[in-house]
């Protein structure tokens, strides 16, 4: 049994008993499915994107009085004279949406090109103003509401009863699971896991992080707005109380108590937060005297015990527990696979990246000061220099990640100031990281596989119904081409964490390649590697060099570069000292007193400073 | 509307600014710091006011055995960590989960205060010690947890601490008698003392906490460790013990306000939300680091919210939250480059 089998045999024993359940208990699996559905999209913002949002029942409030509002205002009636009644919910569901769709995307606008606590911040804000805005407004009831929303029928079916809409939600629901899982197992889902890994390594990977921050909270506003569209026929009637910040941090509670890393962990928390609020709300007042919102505070200490020692919500646990019972899921091979689009590189010796005298200054401090260097195609250049000599800032400026304040680098021959990371990396920049950055728990073939984002074309609702499996199955044949190339062919399917640090920045490495890049940089590659490691990784950039590639190696490993480097740029106090071939560099004065300290010339100049 | 009216509505606003302002401040002070969203900030205001109705009405503020049940928690957490090795620095343990709320009992039971001004200094005592223990139970388990996961606590623990408020004090609001019943007359409009008495209560503080930061060794420290925690753990600076004195300064900033404006307006068990919430939006103007534009952000979202609540008052907590759009969009235009948390 594997968990498709698991998951196929509690639907269809759901399906069995539903009929029999008694009307109560389909009353609260309908609820369970309308939280589920709004936490499935939190599991996506929270736990897989690494934004959060506390404003998610006023999205499920849009989608609510946006269907009220057309089922049931004469304004609306009198408009769409000749309009079916049947079609009224429908016209509604497709308005909520648009509704959703535009202030979702307005406030991610605002907000998600600043930094993570931003968006949370303003979704608080956003879910006040809404119950304020919703409970004044005269012509959608103020705070009694909008009463007689009508059913859903559909061809003569009436969905009145909880029993019949309760069946269509669990419906929608699973869909819903379905293609989120297909989107999550797909380019794009590898996108945006990437958005939780810091965004400078998804930019440099050429993922516009912006775009995609927005696309994941617009996404898990609409399945909120979704939820609100079946409530408000579930309930046939509404008011603003469901739809306020308390609920808002409940289907947050959900997502994060469940597993919010997790998609059947909305389903998990959605049930056990809505069974213990059930429970609660008949013990505590008895309990404690008084009536009032007291599952809160039960809610607020679990949530604190959740977050304090089970850090991913409960559905790891239980899905470790499963496991020991479960086979795990053979890959199945996929029918066939596109080829890839081969970009061509330059002709050897053309310079493919120059920095023309980049200064950069923070406040007074100057890092950078007017640093010329160039990499040619099929040459491997190493910037070396002592710590502190200014070499991160530089690498920062000809990636993307910070402007110069002065000078200009040329990525094939174009101009880039202004332009961020994913520019460099359409251009055919591929790049390294000095402190790795990985997704640690995902696969090496994930990790690697994200290299080659660029190189696919499928879009998330492709993802969503499955249509990109040709074009998945030649990017992960691409990353494990790469991956065997540089000899870690035996990882491929461990978690890219497990690896040790030195085969951690190989991995990195085999990312960048992905991506068939025409530069590469690389940061401090031969750190942690042992000597055969050195060697292997030697050898292999040695090939890239004679494939035509133009590599910038920055690293401390002496031996390591003098025997691979081409020529060799040295910096030290943010200014070039030295460059030129290893054997030029490794004699010139300056160089020596940079690395092994002068012995006679600066206690001089100090000492005439002194005497002056 | 007229010129007088006008300025009363800018009065009004000054003083609900001046409240927003120390919100402002507390909250900018914890985020620099621990790098924590301090949502719950805005319920020791509502603690605070409430607890001095409390014992107004002769009651024992049910804050107090909050207090003393987070002590002993705090303790126990401190004990076992001490069991399992982990080295806890037992003077600040000491005084924060034993003299403080043992002075807070002794003030609260055996003095049993009837003054306003004892009862006031009576329910200070009993909610910033609640600050540090908040800490040390909630957040410092997690403090090298993201800025997500820290905002989250904040989240769970703000319902915890609104619930625990409904059940201590009921729903009903209350309201305590004003520091001075002084009416200034100045060119036909009214200037309250109680107005006064804010405005100068929170200029001292803002003082206070300029010559704290700038002046004192430890207010230095406090400084070093929000530009970079690592630098000043290098430098000896603990990093336990700013968290438990920002959180101090917080509860203590959430305290002062909660007895200001208990007189001015009634005071629910969940309005502090609201209040620390108007904070935020000021605080957010400041981009949750410099104080001075959030104290300017404070004023701004005061004299919105004493205008709009002229002109449609229903929508007055709209017009204030919804500013936060216009504010992090002005705040957006200034970053290009993408940034990295964490």
């Amino acid at each position: 049994m594997t968990r498709r089998h698991l998951t196929l045999a509690f639907i269809v024993a759901l399906a069995a008993v539903w009929s029999f359940l008694p009307d109560f208990s389909v009353t609260v699996l309908s609820y369970i499915g309308l939280y589920a559905l709004v936490a499935a999209g939190l599991v996506m913002l929270t736990g897989v994107g690494g934004m959060t949002s506390f404003g998610q029942a006023a999205f499920v409030g849009t989608g609510a009085y946006a269907t009220a509002w057309i089922c049931t205002s004469p304004i609306v009636a009198s408009a769409l004279g000749g309009v079916a009644p049947a079609l009224l919910p429908w016209i509604g569901l497709l308005f909520g949406i648009v509704l959703t769709f535009l202030i979702a995307w307005g406030l991610g606008a605002i907000t998600l090109r600043l930094s993570g606590h931003y968006l949370p911040l303003c979704t608080i804000a956003w879910g006040l103003s809404f119950y304020f805005l919703f409970g004044n407004l005269e012509f959608l009831g103020g705070h009694t509401g909008v009463a007689g929303v009508p059913a859903i029928v559909v061809a003569g079916v009436s969905f009145a009863s909880p029993r019949s809409l309760g069946l269509v939600i669990w419906g929608v629901l699973l869909l819903a699971l379905w293609a989120l899982h297909n989107l999550l197992d797909s380019r794009e889902g590898r996108a945006i896991r990437a958005l939780k890994g810091g965004r400078v390594m998804a930019e440099s990977m050429g993922v516009d992080t912006g775009r995609y921050r927005i696309k994941v909270f617009v996404l898990a506003a609409l399945l909120a707005a979704l939820s609100g569209w079946l409530y408000a026929h579930l309930q046939r009637f509404i008011n603003p109380t469901p739809f306020n910040l308390n609920i808002g941090i409940e289907y947050l509670f959900m997502a994060v108590v469940g597993g919010a890393g997790h998609l059947w962990g909305a389903v998990l928390g959605a049930a056990l937060i809505t069974l213990l609020k059930e429970q609660l709300q008949d013990i505590l007042p008895s309990l404690l005297g008084s009536s009032g919102n007291f599952e809160v505070i039960v809610f607020g200490l679990l949530m604190l015990v959740v977050l304090q020692r089970f850090a991913d919500g409960l559905w790891p646990t239980l899905a470790r527990l499963c496991n020991r019972f479960l086979k795990p899921a053979a890959a199945r091979a996929p029918r066939h696979a596109l080829t890839l689009p081969e970009a061509a590189l330059p002709p050897r010796g053309q310079i493919v990246l120059e920095a023309k005298a980049v200064t950069k200054r923070f406040g007074g401090l100057v890092a950078n000061d007017a640093v010329s260097l160039d990499v040619k195609a099929g040459e491997i250049h190493a910037l070396i220099g002592p710590n502190g000599a200014g070499k991160s800032t530089f690498f920062n400026m000809i990636s993307g990640v910070d402007d110069p304040s002065e000078g200009e680098v040329r990525l094939m021959d174009r101009p880039m100031t202004g332009q961020p990371s994913r520019a460099f990396a359409a251009l055919g920049l591929g790049r390294t990281f000095q402190h790795v950055r990985l997704l640690g728990q995902r696969r090496v073939i994930e990790n690697v596989a994200l290299g080659a984002h660029r190189r696919g074309q499928r879009g998330w609702i492709a993802s969503m119904l499955r249509l990109d499996r040709a074009e998945e199955a030649a990017l992960l044949a691409q990353a494990r081409r790469q991956i065997e190339r540089c000899g870690l062919g035996e990882f491929t399917e461990v978690p890219a964490g497990s690896l040790a640090l030195g085969q951690q920045r190989v991995v990195e490495i085999a990312r960048a390649l992905a991506g068939q890049p025409a530069v590469l940089l690389l940061d401090e590659p031969a750190a942690g590697l042992r000597h055969l490691e050195k060697r292997a990784l030697a050898i292999l950039l040695g090939q890239l060099r004679a494939e035509g590639l133009g590599i910038l190696v920055v690293e401390h490993d002496m031996e390591f570069v003098m025997n691979l480097a081409d020529r060799i740029t040295v910096l030290e106090f943010g200014a070039v000292i030295a460059r030129g071939t290893p054997a030029q560099v490794q004699c010139d004065p300056k160089v020596l007193d940079a690395y092994l300290g002068g012995v006679d010339e600066p206690a001089d100049e100090s000492l005439a400073e002194q005497t002056a | 509307m007229d010129m007088q009216i006008a300025l009363i509505l800018g009065q009004d606003g000054i003083v609900n600014g001046a409240i927003y302002g120390l919100m402002a401040l507390a909250l900018v002070l914890v985020f620099s710091v621990t790098r924590v969203i301090f949502i719950p900030q805005g319920e020791f205001v509502a603690f605070s006011a409430l607890s001095v109705a409390a014992l107004q009405a002769g009651r024992v503020p049910a804050t107090l055995w909050l207090l003393l049940v987070l002590a002993a928690a705090a303790l126990v957490v401190e004990l076992w960590r001490w069991k399992r090795g982990a080295a806890v620095d037992w003077a600040s343990t000491l005084a924060w989960c034993v003299v403080l709320p043992l002075a807070a009992c002794a003030l609260v039971l055996l003095l049993r205060p009837e003054s306003q001004f004892t009862q006031r200094v009576a329910a200070f005592a009993v909610i910033v010690p609640l600050g540090p223990l908040l800490y040390r139970l909630a957040y410092r388990p997690l403090a090298d947890a993201t800025v997500l996961t820290l905002l989250i606590v904040s989240v769970a623990l703000h319902g915890v601490l609104v619930g625990l408020g409904l059940l201590f004090f009921g729903a009903e609001g209350s309201r305590t008698p004003a520091f001075s019943e002084l009416r200034l007359d100045l060119g036909g409009v009214a200037i309250t003392g109680q107005a006064l008495v804010v405005v100068a209560v929170t200029a001292a503080l803002v003082v206070l906490m300029f010559l704290f930061f700038e002046r004192s060794i430890v207010g230095k420290a406090l400084r070093a460790t929000a530009i970079n925690r690592v630098g000043a753990r290098l430098m000896g600076i603990p990093t336990g013990l700013s968290g438990d004195l920002s959180f101090a300064l917080a509860a203590a900033i959430g305290a002062v306000s909660g007895l200001l404006i208990a007189p001015i307006t009634t005071i629910y068990y969940d309005t502090g939300f609201l209040i620390g919430l108007k904070g935020f939006v000021a605080a957010i103007v400041g981009g949750l680091a410099s104080y001075p534009l959030a104290l300017v952000g404070a004023l701004i979202v005061g004299q919105l919210e004493a205008f709009s609540s002229f002109w449609a008052s229903a929508f007055k907590e709209v017009f204030v939250f919804t500013l936060i759009i216009p504010v992090l969009w002005w705040r957006s235009l200034s970053s290009r480059h993408v940034e990295d948390e964490e």
